[in-house]
């Protein structure tokens, strides 16, 4: 392999550039990236960042020894266009092509937006360092926030909001946040935090429009009626993977980039890390896939075939109003949660997830060492379960 | 000088955490007993809440990995270490000389 072109330059894709060189890969190596900053950490941008506690340039994932380590040649600020496996060609914005026999696919995705919102002023959703921005600018003391979505990106938002002084309310669709992912009980558990520290949930609760005043928002109108005055509003109902630039590549594209279990596509010269990275049925948005999948995918991509798999069970973490809540595993199919350690109640706890009398998920709030243990556990089983 | 705990509260593959200007965390590891900065370089998380195999603490956070013997990183995402202070044992308990900060690298 001569050439390896890796489109996205977010933490997926510098790490699969780490990985290639770590592995021995002497070639060329382009990073296409479509922002124009290098790559930066996301997850303290709803956080410690929208709090003003920590700096875009303490944000950077790599320092300039270690970006020079990777002796690639940067494409930032340009747009993959399209991906042409036959002529191993990938387009750019500007109309030039960047000849590549290897391809690693960490484009990530995009915030969904409601429909016809874009354009109004105070409406935001946060996936980049530039949403961030102009996000901070506007969530001043005794603002009036309307977050629309409970996940993790909003309950963060809705946290740093109400620590930063704005009166903060956060709807949300479904009866139960987080339930998809934690099913309903330990939904309504962290959906509670919202309302320990003065925020206001609205749940079961849809949004038929926003309102506005010139180009300016000004408040949320409920499915059921209600207006509820908005300076800032935030959208965080989920992201979409950005795979529109693979249309025609011939690469199989459903949710993501459908992978086998090594991450690698249709065309073993061609493998996809991250959120954009469809493997088993299921993209991982999470940091911790972001910055583990590229090892394996890799070395597939080096060895031309997939000869490593991709086995630790998913994990992710959550800060909000102080408490850390860490997630391992699957609530997927669950037909019982057991208290394991701490109380709810005390918003300190670790509960199992089982299916079957097998533990498939582990969650933890502000409890990471007993939390750990048993994600250990579960890692270890998943070894097991690959190795037979 | 800062007492820790007497070492019949710290068992083998146990950490504490010590407050002190810098938290501490101090590691009863099998091959004895080290203290280093109890905040991961990489990001807010406490180390002596981390997972601990033999001299190695993993962050409990996004699994950066140090060696307790001299506060090298061993993986990412940390690149920086933490550092390390003496460990002192007399008469059953145990103390951190939290004025020798040794910085590594």
């Amino acid at each position: 392999m001569r050439t390896v072109a890796i489109v996205g330059t977010s933490l997926a894709g510098l790490r699969a550039a780490q990985q290639l060189r770590a592995k021995g890969y002497s070639g060329r190596l382009v990073m296409i990236g479509e922002e124009i900053h290098r790559p930066y950490d996301r997850p303290p941008l709803s956080k410690d960042f929208l709090l003003g506690k920590t700096s875009a340039a303490e944000l950077a994932l790599g320092d300039a020894d270690d970006l020079l380590a990777i002796a690639a040649r940067w494409r930032l600020g340009t747009r993959a266009e399209r991906l042409d496996p036959a002529a191993g060609e990938v387009v750019l914005g500007d109309g030039s092509r960047v000849a590549a026999d290897g391809v690693v696919i960490a484009t990530g995705a995009t915030p969904r937006a409601l429909p016809g919102t874009r354009r109004l002023r105070g409406v935001h959703t946060l996936r980049s360092l530039g949403d961030a921005v102009a996000l901070r600018d506007e969530l001043r003391c005794g603002a009036e926030v309307v977050v629309v979505g409970a996940g993790f990106i909003g309950a963060e938002v809705a946290s740093t909001a109400k620590a930063l002084g704005c009166s903060v309310t956060v709807v949300e669709a479904a009866p139960v946040p987080l339930a998809t992912t934690l099913g309903t009980r330990m939904g309504a558990v962290c959906a509670r935090l919202h309302a320990d520290n003065g925020v206001r949930l609205l749940a079961g609760t849809g949004v038929a429009s926003l309102e506005s005043a010139g180009d300016q928002v000004t408040g949320v109108r409920l499915a059921e009626g209600g207006l509820l005055r908005a300076d800032v509003v935030v959208v965080g109902i989920g992201a979409v993977p950005v795979t529109g630039w693979l249309a025609g590549s011939g690469i199989a594209v459903s949710d993501g980039v459908t992978c086998d279990t090594g991450g690698v596509t249709g065309i073993p010269a061609v493998v996809a890390v991250g959120d954009v990275a469809n493997i088993s049925s299921t993209r991982s948005e999470h940091w911790s896939a972001a910055s583990e999948q590229p090892a394996v995918a890799v070395s597939n991509l080096l060895a031309g075939t997939t000869v490593e798999h991709h086995r630790k069970p998913p994990y992710f973490w959550s800060d909000q109003y102080e408490k850390r809540i860490q997630f391992a595993g699957t609530a997927r199919g669950h037909d019982e949660v057991r208290i394991v350690e701490g109380d709810p109640e005390q918003r300190r706890f670790v509960a199992s997830f089982h299916k079957e009398g097998t533990m498939i998920g582990v969650l933890g709030m502000s409890s990471p060492k007993p939390f750990t243990a048993l994600r250990k556990r579960l890692d270890r089983a998943a070894a097991i379960v690959q190795l037979g | 000088m800062i007492r820790v705990c007497a070492t019949a509260d710290l068992p083998e593959g146990e950490a504490i955490r010590v407050l002190a200007p810098h938290p501490i965390a101090v590691f009863h590891t099998e091959d004895g007993y080290y203290a280093i900065d109890d905040t991961c370089t990489h990001q807010d998380a406490s180390l002596a809440d981390g997972w601990l195999e033999g001299c190695f603490v993993e962050c409990p956070l996004h699994a950066a990995a140090f060696d307790v013997r001299t506060g090298q990183p061993t993986c990412l995402p940390a690149k920086r270490p933490v550092a390390t202070y003496p460990v002192l044992l007399s008469d059953g308990v145990l103390y951190v000389d939290s004025g020798i900060r040794e910085d590594v690298a």
